[in-house]
């Protein structure tokens, strides 16, 4: 065995049983995330929520107002611009959004989907709105409910505050009570006592995760149309980049509270911006792309694709993709700023 | 003997003008034990840390064995600080198999804990060790890979006075077992017990080096009686006594002299104690400061 390698493996050791002793922390990275799927599953298990969606497809600079149709001024309806493709009508066969309207061609047409009251409902809106007539296409799909849809931004939150915070403020405490700085003493190398951290923290929690995935899905009865190695696959990646970002605010810093307040403003943001409870379709441009640059984002997204419409691995290469790189990017990042010790 | 270490011209700056370290050179020799003495702020610390090859410093060298430290040099140290916390939940033996891991050399746990006496607390967390116990299991991390060179960065601070002398018991184990030990304290009395040289070190500057007993002997010919102020008031010898605290000290080269003289002038000596020059007397002498202010 080489000395890195045996170096690698006895931090790892070390840190994983550190963990696994401290009860209260595996006990809450276990029952919160269970907690607050029950509790999501209990609050929408009632009546849907009173908002119709519509997306739109309108010309480049068309304004979504009533010059493009009467409709579109119609209240108690949101309407966004979509941009065109499949995914559009894909969404509105998973009744995500409850109609596609698409003024881009004369005459304009709409589609909804058959086994959907709701777009029943937005198709007499839309007569009643008067204007030029659109041609109704249809399109059909069971409804994905909410708890299916939530349930992968919810696991996926829980494991972005694991991830930050489980080795952020690991990191941050070992340097302010000189444990890095005995560290530093032996032959351990800053790139492998990080490696070590992410590792142990990775296999910790894909597992507690793989295990409260299985917990929702037989209480929730929770879609699962693809393949469950190819998400493991994406939910190891994304964890991996999540740690490697947690490092990368940890590599300096001595203090709990500035590495807390990093944290939350790292985190937060991240809940609202990578569509954890609602969808962002529909939110303005700029907000779309930072979205992109967030890990959270290719997570809960590949995992609905793959949860939801049973996508393959090609589907959610640009998420697999762009993980991988966010890891790399971070990890690299992280190490080259890391510190053993304080100021 | 040959030097293992060899400190040149050493020099530490920090920001804003702090001068920790000025010019520090000396030797350690193969299988000595090497004090560095002074207060707090002497620059006792930062002098060892770049020795460990953990800091660098500002100009100067430091050879190892005629070398200047190489990327193998923290593989053949052993290093304990003054405080150093270990990771939560592991017990002593985890830590010491954790710390041996990390190291190509390797010392067999069982000599190390008889080394060290750890058998009473080898299965218990190490959050839940005393303080003479956790430097006990500090001291054996610190040689779990049989280090040629052992640095001690104030091992005893903090430690009570039973603690301290059992700690002095096992470094003298590990002294006699032929190891170069390098210290830093500010207590004398464990500078003059375990080291063979010492520097004491003011201000980042060495002002006396040599070995204990050459050093006390070079600067003082005299003992201290300790005696109440009224007794030795008795003496109308002001110039003789120095006042400290309750107490006043006599330094005197002829005990039998001045015992007969206050014999002669009325004092009681029921309270009487003589004691032999310290470092700490020495210390007083070359800066005119107590080494624990």
């Amino acid at each position: 065995m080489t000395g890195s390698w045996r170096r690698l493996k006895a931090a790892t050791w070390a840190r994983s049983l550190e963990f696994i002793r401290d009860k209260s922390a595996v006990g809450w990275n276990v029952i919160f995330p269970v907690l607050l799927v029950l509790g999501l599953a209990y609050v929408f298990s009632g009546p849907g929520q009173p908002m119709f969606k519509v997306g739109v497809l309108a010309p480049a600079g068309a304004a979504l107002d009533a010059k493009l149709h009467p409709f579109l001024a119609t209240p108690q309806v949101q309407f966004y611009r979509e941009e065109p493709g499949e995914t559009a009508l894909h969404k509105v066969q998973l009744q995500r959004i409850d109609m596609l309207a698409d003024f881009t061609v004369s005459p304009g047409r709409y589609w909804v989907n058959e086994q959907s009251p709701k777009g029943k409902l937005l198709e007499q809106l839309l007569r009643g709105a008067g204007g030029d007539p659109l041609q109704r296409q249809t399109t059909s799909g069971a409804e994905v409910r909410y708890v299916d849809w939530v349930t992968p931004g919810v696991l996926g939150m829980n494991m972005m505050f694991s991830c930050l915070f489980g080795i952020g403020y690991v990191i941050v405490r070992y340097r302010k009570n000189g444990y890095l700085k005995r560290l530093n003493a032996t032959p351990l190398r800053a790139f492998e006592f990080l490696l070590a951290q992410l590792l142990s923290r990775l296999l910790l929690i894909v597992a507690v995760n793989a295990a409260v995935f299985v917990a929702c899905r037989l209480l929730l009865d929770l879609r699962m149309e693809g393949s469950y190695w190819n998400l493991l696959l994406l939910t190891t990646l994304a964890t991996f980049s999540m740690i490697a970002m947690g490092l990368v605010v940890s590599a300096r810093i001595s203090s709990e509270e500035l590495a807390g307040g990093i944290l939350n403003v790292i985190s937060t943001p991240m809940m609202v911006v990578c569509g954890v409870f609602f969808s962002i379709d529909g939110a303005p441009h700029i907000l779309q792309i930072v979205a992109q640059l967030l890990p959270l984002t290719h997570l809960i997204n590949g995992a609905r694709a793959i949860m939801l419409d049973g996508a393959g691995l090609q589907q959610v290469m640009p998420n697999l993709l762009a993980l991988a790189a966010m890891s790399a990017f971070y990890l690299v990042l992280g190490a080259a700023m890391f510190k053993w010790r304080q100021n | 003997m040959p030097s293992v270490l060899e400190v040149r011209d050493l020099v530490k700056h920090y920001p804003r003008g702090v001068r920790a370290v000025d010019g520090l050179s000396f030797e350690v020799q193969e299988g000595s034990c090497f004090g560095l003495l002074g207060p707090n702020g002497a620059g006792k610390s930062t002098t060892i840390e770049m020795m460990e090859g953990l800091l660098k410093p500002t100009s100067g060298q430091i050879l190892f064995r005629g070398a200047p430290l190489g990327g193998h040099y923290r593989e053949r140290v052993g290093i304990q600080f003054q405080n150093t916390a270990l990771q939560e939940h592991l017990t002593t033996r985890e830590n010491l198999r954790f710390f041996s891991a990390l190291y190509p050399k390797r010392r067999p746990l069982e000599e190390l804990v008889a080394l060290c006496r750890l058998e009473e607390f080898l299965d218990r967390d190490t959050s839940k060790l005393s303080g003479g116990q956790r430097q006990r299991l500090l001291l054996a991390i610190a040689l779990v890979n049989e280090p040629e060179v052992l640095f001690l960065d104030e091992p005893t601070t903090g430690l009570d006075p039973q603690a301290r002398r059992n700690f002095w018991d096992l470094v003298q184990g590990v002294k006699a077992q032929g190891k170069t030990i390098v210290l830093t304290t500010h207590y004398m009395e464990e500078a003059y017990l375990l080291c063979d040289e010492i520097a004491i070190v003011d201000h980042g500057k060495i002002i006396a080096r040599g070995s204990p007993a050459a050093l006390l002997a070079a600067h003082f010919n005299d003992s201290v009686l300790e005696l109440p102020t009224a007794e030795a008031d008795k003496l109308h010898d002001p110039a003789a006594c120095k006042p400290k605290g309750d107490v006043v000290e006599i330094h005197t080269p002829d005990i039998n002299g001045t015992i007969a003289r206050l014999l002669a002038a009325g004092a009681s000596l029921a309270q009487l104690r003589i004691r032999q020059r310290t470092l700490e007397d020495l210390f007083l002498e070359l800066t005119g400061r107590d080494l624990r202010t």
